[in-house]
């Protein structure tokens, strides 16, 4: 069951092999033993879980299943779901119960899958490794010693190590992706805009896009007929036709154009990563596609402009989270001014206060210019980057992260080191691209290798075929770390 | 030395739509605290803002009304501050680009016609309310009020007194419930300005330091506000000081004006470009939709009302204050559907702006809550137009449309009230009145002209008031001046 | 460009977060680091470039002027840290 790929497991419940109150209830009990050594996730409720896999069961047995009814499904805490704890991984929401769901949820919900838990994450989705959540740090499932990535770490952990089928992320400069590799699952960030942002917690609100992770890009597409679609709620959702995202998943690569830009296989990348995705692209080769050496000349731009943007929109954003409507609320003040900023102080985290700052001072009066549309400006040139290269190729393959996870507390005492993490993930963002990451080799310590796919605007359902085909000629995905293979 | 006042106001006009600028909650007044703040009002995390079409479609009528450019791109941003009755933490407004440029605005001030400019007007959203009753010490803050939508219009600094900034202000508020984007009311808050005021030498071509007045939700207070506030600067200036720029709160029980900040304590708003909301787009089909569907402005009634109807400028003035007494004036009009429509203009304004204006003062009423509709006037009108009636019947008949005893005709009928046109009749009244007053007949021969009013009124008396005036005068002059 | 002390402080105000002393040379110390960073951005000549502030050029939707939302004041309030009589309450509030 703990192997079964989701397809599988609706086939399951809709043959009433299994049900779903057995499923979840496995999972819940994976998580019971299996949660303390990886933390991965703040919250679970198996009443409430259970309730709904009783309702799924009901459903299938009246014959108007659908295919995720009776799945159970982890969310990053970044999703409101009503009645859920929902805390966005800081204090300031430790105990925010949502009075509402997001349109995921709600999504999830009509189609009849179970919430299993509320997954870890970085503290307002801002960080690369897990280490900044207020409930403490996720470990990497593949060894407990190093971190799972971040800012959707939980999620990525959870799935690795089989204590949820499927989860949810969000992916503001690579927090799907990069977890994903560092994790060996597969995660997708879609095209902004595709997936409804309401009730999904803001960090920074013109590159935060909502995604799936699990083991394949089959169950990606599965996943993603769920969560994607239009919502008059959210003015950047878009309106377009229905997608079937499994409607393509084999069809053959021959022809296919894959894009290789050297500014991503440069210099700073480990010799394990490299090999790993020069293997992938081989493998590629022989299923027929081509390779293009493009150019992305801005590339190393996106960082330096991505750490204006995202933390200028994130100190807006923040200012909500004032103790006066719900949330943290420092024990004593002396007034008003004082109640805001010790509330704020001790209501957040460091390196969410880190970029709290930066955002403040980058949109204050005199530095505007020289910042905010500086960036904005190289911003537009990042994506007239992509658009050329697309003239060229159908998607662009690079890794996903420079390297394989690191080690528990090596990066966190300097910011920019953590930041450069993201280096290749951070441009999809920006230019509201949609980019996946799927797993391609284990380095020497024998811990997952990213290959990320990069698509051009709407081109999902073609990259979830890109890496299906290969999935399917490959079995890196389905390699398990050693606390999936734990017995429950 | 002599000094000149420059002001400019900044207004904020609350448009009347029925749910909020960027959520589904509703915006009637008055509602028990927090009952009409909703998810997105509130701020949870995670909810997001949609635009309301009506608050643009508002916005794009005052641009029309008012001359300016409807811009076809304009640019919501967020404003930052803290503050408790701002659940977000920013307000979400226009910046750089608001969705209306320039235009102006023309009234008269005693007899002089003047025009003030407009920088821009923009859409924005409101804030909560604080209130400061005391709870253990504490404010409470109710957010029904936020995220209704509000117009806010930008003059230039073109007034130059009190009297003009509030000639100015009624003229808006005027022009804002004319083209119906706002209700206007000022007790509700609904039109509230801010007043930017400086002084300056006479004569000088520059402008001097500014202090903002926040927040004057009448006329009255604008006025003395501004008046307060010209003769401290005036003042200051005059014991040499100099005038710090800052931003005021007017105490109405004082008339005065005290410091709420220095412009060191100013704000930062660090405005930027909202992320949730995409650019709004105004296209020309749009705009002419919108023009399609305006009124006809207050000055184009106007200077129908003088040319076509050739009634003074005071009188028609007086009938474009408002859209409804205007609606009401062409109302009557049109019913009474006379030949001689410019003697007939003129009664009914005689009739709105003395009878029927007195009687709503006396009663604490709108014109839109008349007991009189335009029909009944326009009854009472005819009836005086074909002599029926004379003023002072025509006064009975009124009492009578007014306390809803039917309408003119039948109040004619029931209290016998027609008017007296019978020669014969009006003579042998005449004849009986000399006969009984001879000492006055021989005083009018005297060149005493006061018998002969006596007279009149004797006539009038013996007539119950109905005898024809013009008739009793013509033929008691005849009489006298026959024997 | 060279962040001071005193714009830590500056900045930590308007962000309404409390910082001591001690952290504000930490924090000082940090954003060193990270608008080192950021400057590399000012080596590129955009002058010509108009600035993106959306992942997409598309243009804002609206809706229909109905009031959609009912009063749910209770269940909000239900997770305020103080509320009396509907309304939330906060340190005296002073102009």
């Amino acid at each position: 069951m703990i192997d079964s790929s989701l397809k599988q497991l609706s086939a399951d419940l809709a043959a009433r092999k299994i049900s779903s109150v057995e499923l979840t209830r496995a999972y819940l009990d994976r998580i019971e033993s299996n949660n303390a050594a990886i933390n991965a996730f703040i919250t679970i409720d198996p009443d409430a879980s259970l309730r709904q896999a009783q309702a799924a069961d009901k459903r299938i047995a009246r014959g108007d299943a659908q295919p995720l009814t009776g799945i159970p499904v982890a969310h990053k805490d970044i999703w409101c779901a009503k009645g859920w704890r929902t805390t966005c991984g800081s204090r300031m929401l430790e105990n925010f119960r949502s009075p509402y769901d997001a349109h995921v949820i709600e999504r999830f919900n009509a189609a009849g899958a179970v919430i299993l838990g509320k997954t870890n994450m970085d503290e307002f989705a801002m960080g690369s490794s897990n280490e900044n959540s207020w409930f403490g740090p996720v470990k990497n499932p593949w060894d407990t010693e190093y971190v799972p990535g971040g800012s959707s770490g939980g999620s990525a952990a959870a799935v690795a190590a089989a204590l949820a089928p499927a989860a949810t992320g969000t992916d503001t400069g690579g927090s799907i992706r990069q977890p994903a590799a560092l994790c060996g699952v597969s995660g997708l960030k879609p095209t902004y805009g595709v997936v409804s942002r309401y009730g999904m917690i803001a960090f920074a609100s013109s590159l935060d896009q909502g995604g799936p992770l699990a083991r394949s890009s089959e169950d990606l597409a599965l996943l993603l007929d769920t969560m994607a679609g239009f919502d008059a709620r959210d003015s950047t959702s878009l309106e377009r036709p229905p997608e079937a995202y499994t409607r393509r998943l084999d069809e053959p690569l021959a022809g296919l154009r894959i894009g290789l830009p050297k500014e991503y296989f440069g210099e700073g990348i480990s010799a394990d990563v490299r090999k790993s995705v020069e293997d992938a692209i081989d493998e590629y080769r022989k299923l027929g596609a081509t390779t293009v050496d493009i150019r992305l000349p801005a590339s190393d731009l996106s960082v330096p402009a991505y750490y204006v943007i995202a933390p200028a929109e994130a100190s807006s954003n923040l200012a909500r989270y004032d103790g006066v409507r719900y949330g943290y609320r420092a024990e004593s003040y002396d007034n008003l001014l004082d109640m805001y900023c010790k509330t704020r102080a001790q209501g957040f985290g460091s390196e969410v206060k880190r970029r709290i700052l930066v955002g403040t001072y980058v949109l204050s009066h005199g530095y505007y210019d020289a910042y905010y549309l500086q960036a904005q400006r190289i911003r537009r040139l990042i994506a007239r980057d992509f658009a050329q290269a697309f003239e060229q190729c159908d998607v662009i393959v690079s890794p996903t992260s420079p390297s394989t996870a690191f080690r528990i507390g090596e990066r966190t005492a300097d910011p920019v080191k953590m930041y450069l993490s993201d280096i290749f993930t951070i441009a999809a963002n920006l230019a509201g691209l949609p980019g996946m990451s799927i797993p391609c080799g284990l380095d020497a310590a024998g811990l997952p290798v990213g290959l990320q796919i990069i698509g051009n605007y709407f081109t999902e359902t073609r990259m979830l075929n890109v890496a299906n085909v290969y999935q399917k000629q490959t079995d890196w995905h389905l390699r398990r770390s050693p606390i999936a293979s734990n017995s429950s | 030395m002599s000094w000149e006042i420059v002001i400019g106001l900044e207004t904020h006009a609350q448009l009347s739509t029925r749910s909020k600028i960027f959520s589904g909650a509703a915006t009637a007044f008055g509602a028990p605290p927090n009952t009409q703040a909703c998810a997105v009002d509130i701020a949870l995390p995670g909810v997001l803002p949609v635009l309301n079409v009506e608050a643009v479609d508002k916005a794009i009528r005052f641009g029309i009304a008012v001359g300016a450019t409807i811009n076809r791109r304009s640019i919501f941003a967020r404003k930052n501050y803290f503050y408790p009755d701002l659940p977000k933490g920013y307000q979400i407004s226009q910046y750089e680009i608001p969705v209306v440029s320039g235009g102006g605005v023309a009234f008269r001030v005693g007899n002089t016609e003047k025009t003030v400019r407009l920088v821009r007007a923009h859409l924005e959203e409101d804030a909560g309310k604080s209130l400061h009753e005391d709870f253990h010490g504490m404010s409470g803050i109710d957010l029904n009020r936020a995220g209704t939508p509000l117009l806010e219009i930008v003059s230039e600094p073109d007034m130059r007194s009190a009297e003009e900034a509030v000639a100015y202000a009624r003229t808006l508020h005027a022009l804002v419930r004319w083209i119906e984007i706002c209700d206007g009311n000022m007790q509700e808050g609904s039109f509230r300005c801010d007043a930017n005021v400086s002084v300056r030498p006479e004569g000088s071509d520059q402008l001097g330091t500014r202090r903002e007045i926040k927040n004057l939700n009448s006329f009255r207070f604008l006025q003395h506000a501004i008046d307060y506030e010209a003769n401290w600067q005036i003042e200051q200036l005059e014991e040499g000081k100099c005038i710090e720029q800052a931003t005021v709160l007017f105490d109405p029980d004082k008339a005065q004006t005290r410091l709420m900040r220095t412009k060191e304590e100013a704000h930062d708003y660090r405005y930027f470009p909202d992320p949730d909301l995409l650019p709004l787009e105004i296209d020309e089909d749009w705009i002419e939709r919108i023009r399609a569907q305006m009124p006809e402005l207050p000055a184009a009634r106007q200077s129908r009302y003088q040319s076509d109807l050739a009634l003074s400028q005071h009188d028609a003035a007086s009938l474009v204050a408002g859209r409804e007494v205007a609606d009401y004036f062409d109302a009557v009009l049109s019913a009474v559907g006379a030949d001689d429509t410019k003697a007939t203009a003129k009664l009914i304004v005689n009739w709105i702006s003395g009878e029927l204006a007195a009687a709503l003062n006396r009663a604490e009423l709108e014109l839109s809550e008349s007991p009189v509709t335009a029909a009944a006037l326009a009854g009472l009108i005819s009836r005086i137009m074909d002599n029926t009636l004379s003023s002072k019947l025509a006064k009975e008949v009124f009492d009578g449309l007014w306390k809803g005893e039917g309408s003119a005709d039948e109040i004619i009928e029931k209290r016998g009230l027609t008017q007296i046109s019978d020669s014969n009749a009006i003579e042998k009244l005449v004849e009986e009145v000399l006969a009984a007053n001879p000492q006055q007949a021989t005083d009018y021969r005297g060149g005493k002209q006061k018998a002969f009013n006596a007279l009149v009124g004797q006539v009038m008396k013996a007539s119950k008031g109905k005898a024809n005036p013009a008739q009793v005068n013509e033929i008691l002059r005849r009489k006298l001046d026959s024997c | 460009m060279s962040l001071t002390l005193h714009d830590v402080q500056r900045v930590a105000m308007l962000a309404r977060i409390e910082v001591t002393d001690t952290e504000s040379e930490q924090i000082l110390e940090q954003l060193h680091g990270i608008f080192k960073l950021i400057e590399q951005m000012q080596s590129v000549d955009t002058a010509a470039i108009e600035p993106m502030a959306h992942a997409q050029d598309a243009v804002g939707r609206l809706r229909l002027d109905t009031v959609t939302e009912t009063d749910q004041h209770e269940l909000f309030q239900s997770v305020a840290p103080a509320a009396e009589q509907e309304l939330y309450l906060v340190p005296r509030v002073i102009e």
